[in-house]
């Protein structure tokens, strides 16, 4: 074939693109599924997971409350309260079954979204809303509890997630690190970079690609020709594709391959498969871009959904437990509306703080100078 | 110690003692395993501290940087080679938005304690990309502090101490010295952002750093064979600046000049004398110059000495300083 016919071929098999790269269509064969969006319970061969109904209604309630905080922070944003907010609606399986795979030991590079993994790692939601409100740029102890800031520039996680793994294994312990990233950030050259280092140096940790379908107007047929977890393949480790709307499917992939990472085989890509059901962020218009037939055909696929179904069809769960959470999620609602609202605002010099862990002469002296400025004002302050 | 060691050797013998004081300082770069590195900086580290500890890295210098960062949030203390000036670029998110800011980020909690050693200047004939002079981008980015060094004495005891900072340094090695010698002495003499005045003079201050200071010393000999006297200040750091010692030059001499090879236009020079300016402004004699490269890509080498500031260059601008 010569170059010049490559390229009409290029061109001419544009509309043949894998069906599983389309949102909205089946992933299967390769996908993983546990539970199906009736809620029946399926099993995998290589995906054993054995779950009790305490479990199974922890993780219920971990949807549903970070559903609920996500849905507070959107309307926080409408009201003012906030200056953007990414939401996570419809990738609260991806991310509670993969953050409720993790030990304690383990740690978490999340993007901007990873408000369910935030919540897993026991971080207080009201931190991650002062980022959004423009108190701090994230402000928690990464390492109180393993969960990194927020990472906005693309990618650029992965490679910190690779780092500390790499250390991990300079230290001889046995925890493991996963790196939460998109699809859209599967194009960079820092996620490429990433998996050439975790492979050449066997680190333990996890890709954790959360293919919602979208990088903001972007479908995955801008960033791939082939599903993205066979990239991987290309790097020398496995990759899985599971179903990202299936929370014991993510939590059983997720557990095996920390374990995997763990036991000195170095690195897993999971690819979930799922859907973001809102905008990029409040700033983002999708009705722009995208069809209300896709985000319906992916509605019926709610994690939550078929959650529920599961716990009412196998009599795990009764009326009290569902009212108990309805509940927790209204008074996690209030305290996150109460909490963001008395929110204060951070003295301006907080731009002089942190700047350096050392002291710095040009810092200390502008800060200075920012002090007396202020302080020149009538009643001592500029208003 | 006291010995007599080329700038080369005494940057390997501060990665040595580094490598022996602290356990979880390491190395990373591309080539600077069983080769040395290009410029043989980290020569036969490898074989004496293991693969573990000075480690040949994939050729990816963002991801260099971006892994060095994942091992200091682990309790590491990376040391970073990139292996010319003009290769960092790939590598500028990783250094000036996830290195600079993440001590202020983290309000505090996360400290990155890595040093980013970088060849940079020109002089050496190289071909495109390998003579640049970068710093003022780095110097511009909060959270960076940028040090070079222009003697071996200063190699070696600077680079040791940017290991030992809490913050991330951009280590600036003047490549076209790396094979000069001199005495490299048993302790450090001065703090890492401190100024030197390397020459005492009182008729105008000549302020450079790295491979200008040599020059700038030379230019000073000169010039005092037709009876000026030239003071000379090594600036060492590029962020904090020592302003204080520089003042106090110029106040006492009453003229500035600022060489670098790096393009005058928004270089280190421009802060240099605007801020001169405006501190020292009712002692000045005359406008603080500047002399440096010109505001285009590095040339190729066989104009390079026409780009350079040089002996002749500096000179002139004495020349211009005085007329006031």
């Amino acid at each position: 074939m010569t170059v010049k016919s490559t390229a009409r071929a290029r061109k001419k098999a544009a509309p043949g693109v894998p069906d599983n790269l389309r949102a909205a269509t089946g992933a299967a064969p390769e996908l993983v599924q546990l539970l199906t969006p009736e809620g029946d319970r399926v099993e995998h061969p290589d995906f054993p997971l054995a779950t009790s109904p305490e479990e199974l209604r922890a993780l219920y309630r971990d949807l549903v409350l970070v559903r609920r905080f996500d849905a507070e922070a959107t309307s926080l944003q409408r009201q003012g309260e906030l200056g953007l907010w990414a939401s996570l609606l419809g990738q609260e399986a991806a991310q509670v079954g993969s953050g409720r795979a993790m030990r304690p030991g383990d740690y978490a590079f999340p993007t901007y979204r990873e408000h369910g993994v935030a919540w897993c790692r026991d971080v207080d939601p009201l931190n991650l809303l002062g980022m959004f409100r423009g108190v701090n740029h994230g402000g928690w102890d990464p390492n109180e509890k393993n969960f990194h800031l927020y990472t906005i520039v693309i990618g650029a996680q992965t490679l910190h997630a690779t780092g500390y793994a790499m250390g991990i294994t300079k230290d001889g312990a046995d925890d493991a690190v996963i790196a939460y990233f998109g699809d859209g950030a599967s194009s960079q050259g820092d996620v490429n970079e990433a998996f050439t280092f975790a492979s050449v140096y066997n680190s333990p940790v996890v890709f954790f690609c959360q293919n919602n379908q979208w990088a903001i107007s972007e479908p995955t047929t801008n960033q791939t020709r082939i599903p993205l977890y066979r990239r991987a393949s290309g790097f020398g480790f496995p990759g899985v594709r599971v179903d990202g709307n299936d929370v014991l499917a993510c939590l059983a992939v997720t557990r095996w391959a920390l374990d995997h990472a763990r036991t000195g085989n170095g690195p897993v890509l999971i690819e979930a498969f799922t859907y973001r059901m809102g905008a990029h962020t409040t700033s983002d218009d999708p009705t722009r871009y995208r069809g209300s037939e896709e985000t319906e055909a992916w509605k019926a696929k709610d994690p939550i959904t078929r959650l529920k179904a599961h716990l009412e069809k196998e009599g795990l769960a009764d009326d009290a437990f569902f009212a108990g959470v309805e509940a927790e999620s209204d008074a996690l609602g209030l305290r996150v509306r109460e909490g963001v609202r008395s929110m204060p605002d951070p003295d301006p010099t907080l731009i002089f703080d942190h700047v350096y862990a050392e002291p710095h002469a040009l810092v200390d002296e502008e800060r200075a100078e920012y002090v007396a400025y202020a302080a020149s004002f009538e009643g001592g302050e500029q208003n | 110690m006291a010995e007599r060691l080329s700038i080369a050797k005494a940057l390997n013998e501060a990665l040595r003692k580094s490598l022996e004081s602290d356990p979880k300082t390491l190395l990373m770069g591309e080539d600077i395993g069983k080769l040395g590195g290009v410029f043989r900086i980290t020569d036969g580290l490898q074989k004496d501290f293991g693969e573990d500890r000075v480690i040949d890295s994939p050729l990816a210098e963002s991801g260099i940087m971006g892994t060095a960062i994942g091992l200091a949030l682990r309790g590491y203390r990376p040391v970073v080679e990139i292996q010319f000036d003009g290769f960092v670029y790939p590598a500028f998110d990783q250094i000036v938005s996830q290195l600079a800011k993440m001590h202020a980020r983290s309000l505090g909690h996360v400290k990155l304690p890595i040093t980013v050693r970088m060849p940079y200047g020109g002089g050496i004939g190289a071909v495109e990309h390998h003579s640049e002079s970068h710093e003022a981008y780095f110097a511009h980015t909060a959270g960076l502090k940028v040090v070079t060094p222009s003697n071996a004495h200063d190699a070696h005891w600077m680079l040791r101490e940017a290991i030992a900072s809490d913050d991330p340094v951009i280590f600036l090695e003047p490549k076209r010295r790396y094979w000069d010698k001199g005495e490299v002495g048993d302790s450090s003499d001065l703090p890492l952002h401190s100024a030197r005045i390397v020459r005492p003079g009182t008729d105008a201050t000549l302020i450079a750093y790295g491979p200008m200071v040599k020059v700038c010393q030379e230019a000073a000999a000169a010039a005092q064979e037709d009876g000026r006297n030239l003071e000379v200040v090594d600036l060492r750091s590029l962020t904090p600046v020592d302003f204080a010692t520089l003042e106090e030059s110029v106040k006492r001499t009453g003229r500035g000049i600022v060489v670098h090879e790096a393009p005058v236009f928004l270089g280190m020079g421009a802060e240099l004398a605007a801020r001169l300016t405006e501190k020292c402004f009712y002692h000045l004699e005359a406008p603080v110059l500047r002399v440096g490269g010109y505001y285009a890509p590095y040339p190729p080498s066989r104009v390079e000495e026409s780009f350079l500031p040089d002996l002749d260059r500096v000179l002139d601008a004495v020349d211009r300083a005085l007329a006031y």
